[in-house]
């Protein structure tokens, strides 16, 4: 492979902010004129080709290093990706996007105000119940990480993968993690956000990806991009071999991998 | 990759196990297999979401509920022992292969154990020691002499809690977050800080608590709407125990040392018994049963010829495996950079989760065929 593989949302709010956002930066990006190739042209960037694709199946490509470059939320990367020690790094926070990720509980349950406090309620609620509270969320892993780290045990996780906010009056659960904006749906929902319950600030981010191949050529072109889009990042080094764990200048995902 | 085992190799894995086998079976435990893949709800029941990181658990997709394949022997053992009835003495032994979900630190993800569990035991020390012996028996047995044993015994911190004067609240607390050292340290040192200034909320709730369960209901109903399964009965209980919590002086900073101090006893397990009675003498604890468990352990594994007063002990030892409420050990290779040979411990407490209408006395240990071959290759 020869270009440089960047992976865009396929449509929507995300990918017109995307195509702004390379814009300011010299680089026209012009989905395909045959709209069902999910294809663009990129003009103002040497051997770039844009593929565009699903958001949600962008951090699973950088992932497998089927593409170089991908633009996707933060939360979805920590989520899906960082869980298994995968290589992909958080090149450029983009500025827009910007979504919270947080732990919210019934707004009625007035003696809850922050996390230590879930966490007795995790264990009077097992004491009376026989069986453990419920968080309904789709963010398995970013919530199992939040709650070790946070000393928060005998909880279980409930899939959830929409209306999340709907779980605790539907009785599927008895708080939910999910991502917010305003807060306004948790609030109509009568749920409340725990006051150190904000697991991630996300907002969409341009990622590179470890796990794909880069040749001298690619690195070059890489670093001739990154200089354009004022990227303090140096290309993925060693091509091809795992794990390439060398460049720190970008953000690297906290290991937060499976223990012993 | 396939990473497939043969000849020469194969044999001495088989013979390995073998041997391990007949050994169990001679002295008196009976065989048994538990199935390879186990319902995911028990063991996430018993260990909490975290098992998803270290377990293979996956959809199934006729019933839609979740299997794990089994990531140790310890709770399908327990559980078959349950079926039978709690209350009742044996002693099993099992081989075969364990899954653990790993990053990539190239630890293998299927591995086997060869061990043995045993329930009822009345003289818990005894146990404890037979099952030690019978561990390094198994390992001699495998050509693996040389090794470091290290043991703990985290009833003994259970003993401490249950035996300082302190709040309720406080004591649960502790017990429950001791397995979690970072949590640990942080509740001690708000127990022992002031109080720090409730917040409005929080001040609003303690008022409503004394005033009684009306205005408790009142402010917790104010324009909201009751949602999932924990009620607003629950929410009225906790607002009362808060309330006489905020009465509650702060925790003395000698009792914050004394657990520091417990916790920091190390070293051979003769000196550090002599520690743990000191300290506990002279802050006048009773930690009777704790201790002579302690001393009958080691008396026991003196009469079977292992110098247990030179034993190493760490009373953090342990610490990381919830569940286990009593002697713990583990025994490693004198080359760095293998996994364990070994390992066990008593886990009284988990037979309650899994269905025991009492703690029953239970402990268990296994070796890793494997490792122990490495070792003995090395040697």
């Amino acid at each position: 492979m020869s270009a440089l593989v960047l992976g865009l949302p396929s449509k929507g709010r995300l990918q017109a902010d995307t195509i702004a956002w390379f814009a300011a930066r010299g680089i026209e990006i012009a989905p395909s004129a045959r709209s069902r190739e999910y294809r663009a042209e990129a003009r103002g960037a040497e051997g770039l080709a844009v593929v565009m694709l699903s958001a949600g199946e962008i951090p699973g490509e950088l992932a497998a290093g089927r593409i170089h470059l991908g633009v996707t939320g933060e939360d979805l990367i920590r989520e899906r990706v960082a869980f298994r020690g995968r290589d992909v790094r958080l090149a450029a926070p983009m500025g827009f996007g910007h979504a919270d990720l947080v732990v919210a509980v019934p707004d009625f349950w007035v003696d809850v105000e922050t996390m230590a406090d879930l966490d007795e309620v995790c264990a009077a609620f097992r004491a009376r119940h026989g069986r453990s509270l419920r968080i309904a969320t789709k963010y398995h892993n970013l919530t199992r990480s939040f709650f070790r780290a946070r000393g928060v045990a005998d909880y279980r996780i409930v899939d959830s993968q929409g209306a999340t906010e709907a779980a605790p009056k539907n009785r599927m659960a008895e708080a939910i993690v999910d991502i917010t904006s305003s807060g306004a749906t948790l609030r109509a929902n009568h749920l409340r956000v725990l006051e150190d319950g904000l697991i991630l600030r996300s907002e969409a981010t341009l990622c590179v990806s470890g796990e794909a191949v880069w040749t001298d050529a690619l690195r070059r072109s890489y670093a001739a991009l990154a200089a354009q889009l004022g990227l303090d990042a140096d290309p993925p080094e060693e091509p091809g071999i795992r794990p390439p764990r060398a460049p720190a200048t970008p953000p690297a995902l906290p290991a937060e991998g499976p223990q012993a | 990759m396939v990473d497939c085992l043969t000849g020469a190799a194969l044999a001495a894995r088989d013979d390995a196990v073998a041997r391990l086998r007949a050994l169990f079976a001679e002295e008196g435990y009976v065989a048994l297999e538990p199935r390879h893949l186990l319902d995911a709800d028990v063991l996430l029941d018993l260990y909490g979401e975290d098992i998803r990181t270290r377990a293979f658990i996956f959809p199934e997709p006729v019933t839609a509920g979740e299997l794990c394949l089994r990531p140790d022997f310890t709770v399908p053992v327990a559980m078959a022992h349950g079926d039978g009835g709690w209350n009742r003495r044996a002693a099993y032994a099992y081989a075969g292969p364990v899954f653990r979900l790993q990053d990539r630190s190239g630890r293998p993800i299927e591995y086997l154990q060869a061990g043995i569990e045993r329930y009822g035991d009345a003289d818990r020390g005894a146990a404890d020691a037979a099952v030690l012996a019978l561990t390094l028996r198994g390992l001699e047995a495998l050509g693996c002499g040389a090794h470091k044993v290290s043991t703990g015994d985290t009833g003994i911190f259970l003993a401490l809690i249950d035996a300082l004067e302190m709040p309720a609240r406080r004591k649960a607390a502790l017990r429950r977050h001791f397995w979690r050292p970072a949590r640990f340290k942080a509740l001690i040192e708000g127990f022992t800080a002031a109080a720090p200034e409730p917040g409005a909320q929080r001040r609003a709730l303690l008022a409503a608590a004394a005033e009684g369960p009306e205005a408790l209901d009142a402010l917790a109903a104010d324009g909201r709407e009751v949602l999932g399964a924990r009620g607003l009965e629950e929410v009225a209980a906790r607002a009362e125990a808060l309330a006489a919590a905020a009465d509650e002086p702060r925790m003395p900073a000698e009792q914050a040392a004394l657990i520091e101090a417990v916790l920091s006893v190390h070293g051979p397990s003769g000196e550090a018994l002599a520690r743990l009675r000191e300290l506990t003498a002279a802050a006048g604890l009773d930690l009777l049963p704790a201790l002579e468990r302690f001393e009958v352990r080691l008396d026991a594994l003196n009469r079977i010829g292992i110098d247990a007063e030179e034993l190493p002990f760490d009373a953090r030892f342990g610490r990381m495996l919830e569940y286990y409420d009593g002697f713990v050990f583990e025994i490693e290779a004198l080359r760095p950079g293998l996994p364990p040979l070994a390992g066990g411990g008593r886990y009284d407490r988990m037979t309650r989760r899994l269905g025991a209408a009492e703690p029953v006395p239970a402990i268990g240990a296994m070796i890793r065929p494997e490792v122990a071959l490495a070792a003995a290759g090395e040697g």
